[in-house]
């Protein structure tokens, strides 16, 4: 005798529908096409390759927001303090001492990974929220960076930076005769999705920190080991802000304490509109970068439409409530049209 | 046939308090075991020594004739035992092919995850145990007992010998149980040994091939299935022999107390007429699904109904939310009450003010101290709950304890309808019957009470007369001081 139970399966286009990259893309599609229709400007390639190089920093914070979203919990705030440390003393150990790129890559990274690797530990031993740990280390090492250099803005970095952000992928001439193209930061960028798309979709580690996010206890049961997931999941987090930190010091050339530490929300707006779930064990890499993306073209569209810049405060915040709004209703529309009783038409006492 | 497993004078104890004290038990290859027990009887802790995750004070075991030096949990695993806990341990998030096959990915050790290898262990899992599962679904999005079916699937990427299912059918509709219970023998039939722990005795002697009782820790005894029957596995976990006295109340119709008329709710229940009398016991019986839960909270003006009427005391009330409810003078012990009944973290006292805090508020907009503890005390006392003091918090209480706090806290609103959704879930039988007798003083000094269950025998021996819901309507009413527990649970059961 066999018991043959059928769960009803979703056809692949019910799939795409039910997804939220494919809103999402067509939002950005949909926004793209209404800029462009005002200020033709918006669709060029020059444009379009510069606001990929300024959000870049962003998109490489975001990936970690997500290993952490996924991974359950409040978010991670610390992130950008990480960012802001390593920058501020990765430009002043290249001006005092020199070296290269891949040096100065290498140490930053080095230092965000214990930077975030302390946050790790203390949220697994103590069993703290994140978000409290990480808003006192995000206190803790921004308050150290301004009384261990006292706040000063270094306007002058190492030449190797300039150089740097000077290299362009496929180097074009514009009409008036300015020299643009593919900086290396959104390769960069790109670099880091890859690997974290590789993480999370072709790791036992990667759907580690999904199962924890989906249920830790059992999680634990089935043998994942949760003190390591969770401490490399911040260290990684602390290594993206590291790579940030190069990127971004590479785009301002120079050094301001201040100047990434503000930024956390909409790192983490961009990635709850991209469908990470403030819940654990949802978020995907493409959605990710699709939020990002969305806030890029956003703040771009606003300048180009001579709106102040204080509207881009305004729309994350709008894009923020309706975002997680939308997915909260289609929560409740979901619970209230679940049938919970096949009801029979007819009475037949 | 022989043992698979055998247990000898197994001794354990928590900080001081013995928790087994001398355990002798053994499971035989292919065989469905049952341990059954009350709550506190070693029935949890057994279960954690059998599966190597906690280690006994003395006694020993054996697999297959060989004695276990070191029984840790993964040596269990290796012998081929798995234990499927009552949460069923599934990471809800992912789908059902990565949860089958995910234990398997972890033993390996491989750094990198084929998804092809995925999908094919899943396949083979659901392949052993005959369920066509879509292995793409989102495991979380599942009915409970499908979800269970994929639990059971990935016990099976082991090399099972043993399978224990802990209270495998406290959340399952009939069909689900029947398709459990399907895949249960299969198993045997391939020589696997299956160990489950269940409270409902019918479903017991059903199934099991043999059943041990566990009372106090240790072992009253084993009985294989020819002496099988209820009142004998009553007295074996009780200790004594346990009358199920019915309750015969000539009830006076005299007060209407609850008219409820044509109340229909979308996807929920639909033409719902019943009357309630003042001091009524009114039983709603019906299978999981069939709609009870979903009136009773229709009632209680959680969710709301679509249509029809609902009188208390003969003027109409429109109940469109809890607080309609409570004005009308209902109140509801819902059937999950960790989750919807209490507060766990806070103390009893503050658990059976809650419903009525707006009450004690006396001058200045504060607190009145004296009239809380006075309220805290009388129910405390005439609830007969087993506490320290009003300020231990509720979740270091019994189950039976819990159950009666959160009656506590309804009591104190002085409600004139009382309904209770399965008041005595996971309780055991001598809280049982103490719960039983206070809702019948209740009723006794006038409240009306509609009493849900799942319980069959629960329901006959309480109520004065027995609604059988079925596929979200009532199908018959019975006065069920006249029918036995069979012809209801005929009724409960029939289809179409």
């Amino acid at each position: 005798m066999s018991a043959v139970v059928r769960a009803g399966g979703a056809a692949p286009i019910e799939r795409l529908l039910k997804r939220n990259e494919f809103y999402l893309a067509a939002l950005i599609f949909v926004l793209c096409v209404s800029i462009t229709a005002a200020n033709p400007s918006f669709l060029t390639l020059a444009n379009v390759l510069s606001f990929l190089k300024t959000s870049s920093v962003n998109g490489i914070l975001a990936v970690g927001v997500l290993f952490v979203l996924i991974l359950g919990g409040t978010p991670d705030v610390s992130f950008t303090a990480i960012a802001q440390v390593v920058e501020y003393l990765v430009v002043m150990a290249t001006l005092r001492w020199g070296g290269d790129i891949p040096l100065a890559l290498l140490g930053a990274c080095a230092l965000g990974t214990l930077m975030g690797s302390v946050n790790g530990f203390i949220i697994h031993y103590f069993r703290v929220t994140t978000i409290v740990v990480t808003i006192a280390t995000l206190n803790v090492y921004y308050g150290m960076l301004y009384v261990l250099t006292g706040g000063n803005v270094i306007f002058v970095v190492h030449p190797m930076f300039k150089q740097f952000a000077s290299l362009l992928l496929f180097p074009m001439r514009s009409a008036n005769g300015a020299v643009y193209g593919l900086s290396l930061m959104p390769v960069m960028w790109l670099a880091v999705l890859a690997v974290g798309w590789f993480i999370l979709r072709r790791t036992f580690l990667g759907r580690s920190i999904f199962a924890m996010g989906g249920n830790e206890v059992a999680a634990q049961r089935i043998g994942v080991n949760t003190l390591w997931t969770r401490v490399f999941v911040f260290s990684f987090v602390g290594l993206l802000s590291g790579v940030a930190a190069i990127a971004h010091t590479a785009i301002v050339l120079s050094a301001i304490p201040n100047i990434i530490v503000g930024h956390e929300l909409e790192v983490i707006a961009a990635v709850v509109l991209g469908g990470a779930s403030l819940f654990g064990g949802k978020g995907t890499i493409i959605g990710t970068f699709l939020g990002v993306l969305l806030f890029a073209v956003l703040k771009n569209g606003l300048v180009l439409l001579n709106f102040s810049s204080y509207w881009y405060d305004v729309t994350i915040g709008v894009a923020i409530t309706v975002g997680i709004t939308v997915s909260a209703y289609q929560q409740l529309r979901a619970q209230r049209s679940r049938v919970n009783v096949k009801v029979e038409p007819v009475v037949v006492p | 046939m022989d043992d698979f497993l055998r247990l000898t004078a197994i001794h354990k104890s928590f900080v001081g308090a013995y928790a087994l004290k001398g355990v002798d038990f053994s499971v035989r290859s292919g065989e469905a075991h049952c341990l059954i027990g009350e709550n506190g009887s070693g029935k949890s802790t057994l279960i954690k020594i059998i599966s190597g995750v906690e280690r006994a004070d003395s006694g020993e075991m054996w697999v297959k004739g060989a004695r276990l030096a070191h029984p840790t949990a993964a040596e269990m695993i290796r012998q081929g035992i798995q234990v499927i806990y009552q949460d069923l341990s599934l990471l809800p998030n992912l789908t059902v092919a990565e949860n089958i096959a995910i234990a398997q990915l972890a033993k390996s050790g491989r750094p990198l995850v084929n998804w092809r290898t995925v999908r094919e262990i899943a396949r083979a899992a659901t392949a052993r145990i005959k369920v066509d599962l879509d292995l793409d679904a989102v495991a979380g999005e599942l009915p409970i007992g499908l979800q269970q079916m994929v639990a059971i699937c990935r016990a099976f990427t082991s090399d099972l010998r043993l399978l224990v299912l802990d209270e495998p059918t406290a959340s399952l509709t009939k069909g689900e149980i029947d398709n459990l219970f399907t895949v249960v023998r299969d198993m045997q039939a391939h020589g696997i040994a299956i160990l489950f722990i269940s409270h409902k005795l019918n479903e017991v002697i059903d199934v099991a091939d043999r059943v041990t009782v566990l009372r106090d820790g240790l072992t009253v005894g084993t009985l294989p299935r020819a002496q099988l029957s209820n009142d004998k596995l009553v007295e074996m976990m009780t200790g004594s022999p346990l009358a199920q006295t019915r309750l015969r109340r000539a009830v006076g119709r005299k007060k209407k107390l609850l008219e409820v008329r044509d109340l229909s709710k979308r996807n929920n229940f639909a033409d719902i007429s019943f009357d309630l009398y003042e001091g009524e016991i009114l039983g709603i019986a019906g299978l999981l699904g069939a709609g009870r839960t979903e009136l009773a909270l229709a009632l209680f003006g959680v969710s709301p109904a679509d249509s029809g009427t609902i009188a208390v005391e003969g003027s109409r009330r429109r109940i469109a939310s809890v607080q309609d409810a409570v004005a009308a003078g209902f109140a509801f012990v819902p059937e999950n009450r960790l989750t919807q009944g209490l507060v766990l973290k806070h103390s009893v006292a503050q658990n059976i003010v809650t419903a009525v805090i707006g009450r004690l508020v006396g001058r200045w907009g504060m607190i009145d101290g004296s009239r809380r503890d006075g309220l805290v005390a009388r129910w405390i006392n005439s609830l007969d709950i087993r506490v320290a003091g009003p300020d231990v918090a509720v979740e270091t209480l019994s189950g039976g304890n819990q159950q009666r706090v959160v009656i506590g806290k309804w009591l104190a609103t002085e409600p004139r309808v009382l309904i209770l959704d399965g008041p005595t879930v996971g309780i055991d039988i001598a809280a049982k019957s103490s719960i039983h007798q206070i809702i019948r003083d209740l009723a006794a000094r006038g409240t009306g009470v509609i009493l849900i269950s799942d319980e069959v025998p629960e329901v006959v021996a309480n109520c004065d007369r027995l609604l059988v819901m079925r596929a979200g309507r009532i199908r018959f009413e019975i006065d069920s001081t006249a029918a036995t527990d069979a012809q209801v649970q005929a009724l409960v059961e029939a289809t179409a």
